[in-house]
């Protein structure tokens, strides 16, 4: 890349184009990497590419705004945490507390992501191609016209969307490392007091969580799904459904056109898992003093 | 057969009317939420049911005749030192029910209060004592890291600090009002709240509701608090106050999260929360992010990052039997500052069973967390706050004394506007219009008169402060920090007087 080469006070230097940029992280510890990003930020980049990252924390966390990140490598924990606007790609693997209580933008993993994922989170969309690891989704809420999205290709391990109080998961199980595994693991929804998780297929009643009703979806769900559906198909047509996390097998062959994936995924039935009630511990208590 | 339930029978108040001077003018029945008072139609007057009487005085208080007197009912059970009348009561309410017991405020089961077994010192002769009416006595206090040392470079304008320190936070007392978030009490008790902090120069914390648009503004005296709920938590919010503080856990129930019933969260505090309205608002038992002291310390950061390690970052703890090791955790998981609750703290609600037998009182703790931070060398990367049964002034010098930078007052701050522990606040109906939302009752606190109040009571105890630190021949909060020399024991064993690390008194 040509253009201008654009320093901060400490002498780290970025190359620029216009509002593009592109910070190697190649032995920056994640302080520097992200007053870095940061410093980019404020000189009026918008495209941010971050290459060679080797786990480095926090990047893109409590950034505001309609900007967007490109991350080859494999992040660090809480990547977007407490975000608000940003788009980010992962090409690659991302780690634990991606998107921790986020309020907004958007998160595309090409590959598959560690724990919990999207807790407390309050607005905007993760997207994952791959598994997910386990608590993801916990305590998830929405709030007027916020509404969290989490959609995951693979399958998601134990106590997904556990507390949860608003929002949506869509939990694919098709891309998924994990050939064996159920879609997703014990205590699914545990406390669960709002929103709403959507499976392709089904799990045993047994893996729920107490309080909670497993039906099939309607037609309102199906255009909820069908639209997010579609978006998750846009990013990951022709990249999607034979093997996971670089390493599996699971999955047929998918269409590499966007339109004829989408329609594989909805070919085989969702069941919605919702909670009874709203105020689950309304009735436990008996005042005293 | 029973028309009520027996728990309802045995009523644990009863209201005395003197008839002769009451004026059937209705104030009682305005004031009692729970309708104790009533008027009768038939008889036209008024009259009462003490069985709904929770013991609040709010009749009393504003009966304009004095004609109304709340006893506590004189026909009790048998006496039995085992089966005492709380345990009886509780029984007959589960057996109607099958609930959870739930009580409000702190514990008030008769273990030991440490602070009444410690005694002041004071000068005599030699070392004089200071008179702080007279001559200069600093109460300021910084929470905050430490550094190990420090260099100085000399300037035309005298010494200056050649590395920069870590973010402080500036106390004008050694006193802040606790965590009790909007939503457990009204935005009127938060105006108030944050109109004090700004006026005495010292802190309050929002607890976990998050903070109302109109409060932004007092932002430089207010700590702002992240819990597992994660209410109302985002960069705004977090960039807002002059700390954040990590809430894991508090005294008045360890281990367990928390429940704003869905009574509470109306309109704004729905919007405050950024949680739908008449919807429970659960904090979880952990932050389920938070499953060691490596993921401790990655929210730290995170938070850090998030506000460019501007402000310190507390973490908050119930003072339980592993406090020591688990503030030494805390700290080098690089908090700036440790918060202690103990066992004695208040609450909103929270089950009767845990607030009154899980955790341990606050001396204790908060001796042993000191000299486990001391001991390791660590003690001066965090400052140390305690809350949980501060009660007074003495209160907190004898717990600077004992090792803490700073306390935090929540049940004290409360009763200084109005409240006198009736403990039904998670009824959501205080009559003193404290611990409710509902507007006929949280009008009874004017936030200018609450600010006053509260103002008025830091600005006491800090003279008392000054006082107390006079008298000892000290001239600066600093001198007391974990002077321990300076407390003395009355009827302790040995094993207390080692946990205190004080000596008896006499010795």
């Amino acid at each position: 890349m040509s253009g201008d080469v654009m320093c901060d006070e400490k002498g780290f230097c970025v190359q620029r184009e216009g509002e593009r940029c592109v910070i190697d992280a190649t032995g920056v510890y994640y302080r520097q990497l992200n007053e870095h990003i940061r410093a980019a930020l404020e000189h009026g980049v918008t495209d941010i590419e971050v290459v060679q990252v080797r786990g480095q924390r926090y990047i893109a966390t409590a950034v505001e705004g309609d900007v967007r990140f490109a991350v080859r490598g494999v992040p660090g924990q809480d990547l977007g945490a407490f975000m608000r606007g940003p788009t980010i790609h992962v090409h690659g693997n991302a780690q634990d507390g991606v998107g921790n209580t986020m309020d907004g933008g958007r998160i595309v993993i090409h590959g598959m992501a560690g724990d919990v994922l999207g807790y407390a989170m309050r607005d905007g969309r993760i997207l994952v191609r791959g598994d997910v690891g386990y608590r993801v989704g916990i305590h998830m809420k929405a709030y007027m016209d916020r509404v969290p999205v989490i959609v995951v290709g693979g399958k998601a391990g134990d106590f997904l969307g556990e507390y949860m109080a608003g929002g949506a998961i869509i939990l694919l199980g098709m891309h998924s490392g994990m050939a064996d595994a159920p879609i997703t693991g014990r205590n699914l929804g545990t406390g669960m007091h709002g929103g709403v998780i959507y499976l392709r297929g089904r799990v045993p009643e047994y893996q729920l969580g107490p309080g909670l009703s497993m039906e099939p979806v309607d037609e309102a769900d199906l255009a909820f799904l069908r639209g997010h559906i579609a978006d998750f198909a846009a990013e990951f047509a022709g990249k999607f459904g034979a093997g996971a996390g670089g390493s599996g097998t699971e999955g047929q062959a998918a269409p590499a056109d966007a339109g004829a994936l989408a329609v594989a995924i909805l070919s085989e039935p969702f069941v919605k898992i919702r909670p009874f009630s709203h105020r689950p511990y309304g009735n436990m208590y008996v005042g005293t003093n | 057969m029973h028309v009520k339930p027996i728990s309802q029978h045995f009523n644990d108040f009863v209201i005395e009317r003197e008839r002769a001077r009451c004026i059937n003018c209705e104030v009682c029945v305005r004031q009692c939420s729970y309708e104790a008072h009533f008027w009768d139609e038939a008889r036209q007057f008024v009259v009462h049911d003490s069985a709904r009487c929770v013991g609040c005085h709010r009749c009393a208080a504003m009966c304009p005749t004095s004609c109304l007197t709340i006893r506590k009912k004189p026909s009790d059970f048998r006496d039995n030192s085992l089966w005492t009348s709380t345990y009886i009561k509780h029984i007959f309410k589960q057996a109607d029910t099958g609930g959870v017991l739930l009580s409000g405020m702190g514990n008030p089961q008769p273990k030991p209060i440490y602070w009444d077994n410690m005694l002041l010192d004071a000068s005599q002769v030699t070392n004089p004592s200071i008179d702080p009416l007279r001559e200069p006595m600093e109460l300021r206090t910084f929470l905050g890291a430490k550094p190990d040392a420090v260099d100085f470079i000399h300037t035309p304008e005298g010494p200056r600090l050649k590395q920069p320190l870590p973010p402080q936070l500036q106390l004008e007392y050694p006193i802040m009002f606790a965590a009790m978030s909007f939503g457990a009490i009204n935005f009127n008790l938060h105006v108030a709240m944050a109109r004090a902090a700004t006026q005495l120069g010292i802190c309050y914390n929002t607890g976990e509701g998050g903070l109302h648009p109109d409060l932004y503004q007092y932002g430089a005296n207010t700590i702002v608090q992240v819990a597992s709920g994660r209410f109302g938590v985002h960069k705004d919010y977090l960039n807002a106050g002059a700390a954040v503080e990590i809430k894991v856990g508090q005294g008045a129930k360890p281990g367990i999260g928390g429940h704003l019933p869905g009574e509470k969260i109306d309109e704004e505090v729905s919007r405050t929360r950024m949680v739908p309205q008449g919807s429970d608002a659960i904090s979880p038992a952990p932050h389920h992010d938070i499953y060691s002291i490596e993921d401790l310390l990655q929210l730290i950061y995170a938070i850090k990052e998030s506000t460019r390690y501007r402000v310190p970052v507390a973490v908050k703890i119930a003072a339980v039997h592993n406090a020591p090791a688990i503030a030494s955790g805390i700290v080098r998981a690089g908090a700036d500052i440790v918060v202690i609750d103990g066992f004695r703290g208040g609450t909103g609600a929270a089950p009767t069973m845990i607030r009154d037998n899980v955790g341990i009182p606050i001396e204790l703790a908060l001796a042993s967390v000191d000299n486990r931070l001391r001991d390791e060398g660590i003690r001066n990367h965090a400052s140390l706050v305690v809350a949980g049964g501060v009660r007074c002034s003495a209160d907190v010098v004898k717990a600077i004394a004992l090792g803490a930078d700073a306390v935090y007052i929540g049940t004290a701050a409360l009763v200084a506007v109005g409240c006198t522990l009736c403990g039904r606040c998670y009824t959501g109906k205080c009559p003193w219009g404290i611990a409710t939302n509902a507007a006929q009752l949280k009008k009874r606190q004017n936030p200018d008169v609450a600010a006053q109040r509260m103002a008025n009571l830091v600005r006491a105890w800090g003279h008392e402060i000054q006082e107390m630190l006079g008298g000892m021949g000290l001239n600066s909060i600093e001198s007391l920090r974990g002077n321990r020399d300076k407390l003395r024991g009355v009827g302790l064993n040995e094993v207390e007087l080692n946990v205190l690390g004080i000596k008896h008194a006499g010795l």
